[in-house]
């Protein structure tokens, strides 16, 4: 379905247009770069959508968790469709917001610092795989190159904190700094253990090693791995309970308490794009991907068979960011010195232990999953 | 052609902020331009198709390295007048050190074993051929044996470093959770039975 959209969009359209405009010796890279450019934007267009949608889901789930409703107000041409006009109306109330840049701020720093957050959640996405056909960029390090863009988020923080001028921004930005380096650490030896069990630095052959049934996905030989890359996903996030680099009750709002309008949503889409990638990454490196459920189960098998990969991708993905509501609905917010000895005196020595366990798995070929 | 176009713009970039992070005077400005000079190096050795240290660059330099310089400068409050003033007493020195560097740089560049010939045509890699893998045969066969003992060296770095950070605290305040955890409401409550007191006009 979507590879004839796409080859009806690549064929009817772009070819005759490249055609029309780019002289005839640089035609077929121009049709390169325009075919990248569409799918770039069909990657790039769900994961915006979805992230206004994630904040309305959000409110939702919460409200229902906490025995309310949740904005059920702003609907589509007099009917209120349960709310779910919401994300466009307070995407326009941000988008004619004023945007005040305080006196003493550094200028250049102070603009920039939202789009340095936004940039890298949304650049990672080059490399995830939604198929196995389904990718922008199949590199061979693509693990190491979401680490890394994962690695940049923290930049955008601290360049707000600091650029703000502001003394409860800048606790919030050393706060997060420190945060995020503590628990890249264990995050990076989560992802050694997937790559040593799947031998391979591609998302896409980490998924098809996981093939076979539910039981020879990662998250069973790297159990204790799965639990603590997603722990660290939610403090790299910054979201509750780590949620100390905005921590509303101790230092107003952290790093973003001076952005007002459209800058500020531009952290909070980042927030929630991270989260997003987070969860993408679970599912691809612990759950399987885009491999199915029900695969090696002899009738459901056949049963499920027409349903589209992708589509698994993408309701395990769901699963994880629900996960990350329910976990903000749930717990208190972490005390900071605590956060600080779960990663590096629990996760950190965990994941080390942990990656020998499976190097040791790998070695002696240990079935069902590394024979 | 595009790759030219790239590698020069680039090489610009690389060389505007390795520059900046000398001449600006605010120390967070140059900390700043060396992590774009950092991802300029980055880009000019993706064209040199060395896609794993490039992104090894970003990941460990940028991502790790530099948030904690970045940490350490933001909250250092450096006097700029006072680091101005030793400017006139150091330029002799400076301009000696740069006149060497620049003769040095003559020599190496100019010698017989770095000839531009060898950089000139690189061919375009089999796309199957993997960076990280050719490089971890390497590091773990041929020089395996320079490979641990750089290994060892960070280990002690390591070490020393958590020793001397350590040795200047005297009292340690670090909380034990366990004792947290199992403090009970006897260890630390005391109800005192007592009779009630009356004000001095009801008495």
């Amino acid at each position: 379905m979507l590879e004839i959209i796409y080859q009806f969009i690549s064929d009817q359209v772009l070819s005759p247009i490249t055609a029309l405009i780019v002289p005839s010796d640089y035609q077929a890279h121009a049709l390169i770069v325009l075919q990248t450019v569409i799918k770039i934007l069909s990657v790039l267009v769900p994961v915006l959508v979805t992230v206004a949608y994630f904040t309305y889901v959000e409110r939702k789930v919460i409200g229902f968790i906490q025995g309310r409703i949740g904005p059920n107000r702003v609907g589509f041409f007099g009917f209120s469709l349960w709310g779910l006009g919401q994300p466009i109306a307070d995407a326009v109330k941000l988008i004619v917001k004023e945007i005040v840049i305080p006196t003493g701020s550094n200028r250049f720093l102070f603009v920039i610092a939202p789009v340095l957050s936004l940039a890298p959640s949304v650049a990672a996405w080059a490399v995830i795989p939604f198929d196995d056909t389904k990718v922008i960029a199949d590199i061979n390090a693509s693990l190491l190159y979401v680490l890394a863009l994962t690695s940049l988020a923290v930049y955008g923080i601290i360049i707000a904190g600091w650029a703000s001028n502001s003394k409860y921004a800048f606790l919030g930005a050393m706060r997060s700094a420190a945060q995020i380096v503590s628990y890249e650490i264990a995050m990076g030896f989560a992802l050694i253990g997937v790559l040593i069990a799947a031998g391979s630095l591609n998302l896409g052959d980490i998924v098809n090693a996981q093939s076979g049934s539910v039981v020879h996905w990662f998250w069973l030989p790297l159990f204790p791995l799965y639990i603590i890359y997603f722990i660290s996903g939610v403090a790299e996030t910054n979201r509750a309970p780590f949620d100390v680099a905005e921590g509303e009750s101790e230092i107003v709002a952290g790093f973003h308490v001076e952005y007002g309008g459209m800058a500020f949503s531009v952290f909070f889409m980042a927030e929630y794009a991270n989260m997003i990638l987070v969860a993408v990454l679970s599912a691809i490196l612990f759950c399987g991907g885009w491999l199915s459920p029900v695969q090696g189960i002899p009738v459901l098998e056949d049963l499920f068979a027409w349903v589209p990969p992708i589509l698994w991708l993408l309701a395990k993905t769901s699963f994880f960011m629900f996960l990350f509501l329910w976990l903000r609905a749930t717990f208190p917010r972490y005390r900071y010195d605590q956060i600080m000895r779960l990663g590096w005196k629990v996760f950190i020595p965990l994941t080390i232990v942990w990656v020998i366990v499976v190097s040791a798995l790998v070695v002696t070929n240990v079935p069902p999953w590394f024979d | 052609m595009i790759e030219q176009i790239v590698f020069y713009l680039f090489a610009a970039m690389l060389i505007f902020s390795a520059s900046m992070v000398v001449v600006s005077r605010n120390p967070v400005h140059a900390a700043l331009f060396l992590i774009l000079s950092f991802f300029a190096t980055s880009a000019v050795w993706l064209i040199l198709q060395a896609e794993f240290l490039a992104i090894t660059l970003v990941l460990v330099y940028v991502g790790a390295v530099m948030v904690l310089f970045l940490f350490v400068v933001m909250m250092l409050d450096i006097n700029q007048v006072v680091v101005k003033e030793g400017f006139a007493r150091h330029v002799p020195i400076g301009v000696g050190i740069a006149i060497l560097m620049v003769i040095a740089m003559g020599l190496v560049v100019g010698s017989d074993y770095f000839l531009a010939e060898p950089y000139i045509a690189k061919e375009q890699l089999d796309p199957n051929y993997s960076n990280a893998r050719e490089l971890g045969l390497a590091i773990y066969s041929k020089y395996l044996f320079q490979f641990e003992i750089a290994g060892i060296i960070l280990l002690v770095a390591i070490i020393a470093a958590i020793t001397l950070s350590m040795s200047k605290v005297k009292i340690n305040k670090s909380i034990n959770p366990d004792k947290q955890v199992f403090v009970k409401k006897q260890d630390r409550l005391r109800v005192i039975k007592m009779a009630a007191e009356k004000k001095d006009s009801e008495a």
